[in-house]
């Protein structure tokens, strides 16, 4: 039984929040609608809040990875927010480094670096 | 690492036929890390361990179940996990357990990642036959 996890839109952002405790295929089709809506809104930015996560595992810290490289051939940055410090300890003892996902403490500290990068794009146009 | 001989509590027992069930089996190892008062931190490592044997379980022993308990030693109070299936048993345990091997498409961190993870690791496997993995996590 899988479910279709929301994916909200504000302005040229996507935003996941995670709120229950996802099963494998969930995380699979999360990974899908995601790619498909940054291309259809040409979204600029994806972000995906942790702070519910009780875990991260080997299967969801794939696909946070894959997401933030899925993304970026999409020309959207993605960040990852509101890890807890019991995820963090624990990824690192799983061997997860999560290279290549910026992470952000809060929702606001995340939006924030999707702002300015796309600031920094638009003086660049 | 051996798993020494506990006192054992109750026995709970979770099928493991689904990715639902994971999900499921990832829920009763939490309920026994709370009422075993693990830390926080320790709480997470144990949870974190019982998804990756539960998927492993379901992935390659193409199924099987997960039994948790509460035990205590002289010393301490712990939870004990064990998964069990009647797969095609792991021929190499010494390269299924390096970081980074994987004989499908995973990143190879799920049973090295779970022995760290916890505090007592045992793994039993017959090629044909199965694999039991058994893990505890003990209050310190
Ligand atoms: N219960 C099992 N029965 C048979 N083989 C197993 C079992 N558990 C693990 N293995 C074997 O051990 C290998 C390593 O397992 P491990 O969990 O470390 O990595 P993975 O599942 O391939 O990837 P990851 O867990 O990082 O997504 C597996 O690829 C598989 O070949
Ligand atoms: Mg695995």
């Amino acid at each position: 039984m899988s479910d279709r996890v929301p994916i909200l839109r504000i302005g040229e952002n996507l935003l996941v929040s995670i709120q229950i405790d996802l099963d494998d295929q969930t995380v699979m089709n999360l990974q899908e609608d995601l790619a498909a809506q940054v291309v259809k809104y040409g979204a600029r930015g994806v972000v995906i809040d942790i702070t519910a996560a009780e875990i991260v595992d080997s299967f969801v810290g794939r696909m946070l990875s894959t997401i933030a490289s899925v993304s970026r051939l999409l020309d959207a940055e993605t960040v990852v927010v509101g890890m807890r410090p019991a995820v963090a300890i624990t990824l690192v003892e799983l061997g997860l480094s999560l290279g290549g996902v910026r992470t952000a403490l809060n929702l606001e500290q995340g939006l924030a670096i999707l702002a300015k990068r796309a600031s920094a794009g638009a003086a660049g146009r | 690492m051996t798993v020494a001989e506990p006192d054992v509590g109750e026995v709970r027992v979770q099928t493991i036929a689904t990715s639902d069930d994971v999900v499921r089996a990832r829920q009763l190892a939490r309920n026994l890390a709370v009422e075993c008062r693990l830390s926080l931190v320790d709480q997470t490592k144990l949870v974190t361990a019982a998804s990756e044997l539960a998927r492993n379980t379901l992935v390659y022993g193409g199924g099987g179940s997960l039994s948790g308990a509460l035990v205590q030693d002289a010393r301490r109070r712990g939870v004990r996990l064990t998964f069990t299936d009647q797969g095609p048993g792991i021929p190499d345990v010494d390269l299924a357990l390096s970081d980074g091997w994987s004989s499908g498409s995973g990143m190879g961190l799920g049973l090295s990642g779970a022995r760290r993870l916890a505090d007592d690791f045992d793994l039993r496997t017959t090629v044909g036959a199965g694999t039991t993995v058994t893990v505890i996590k003990w209050t310190h």
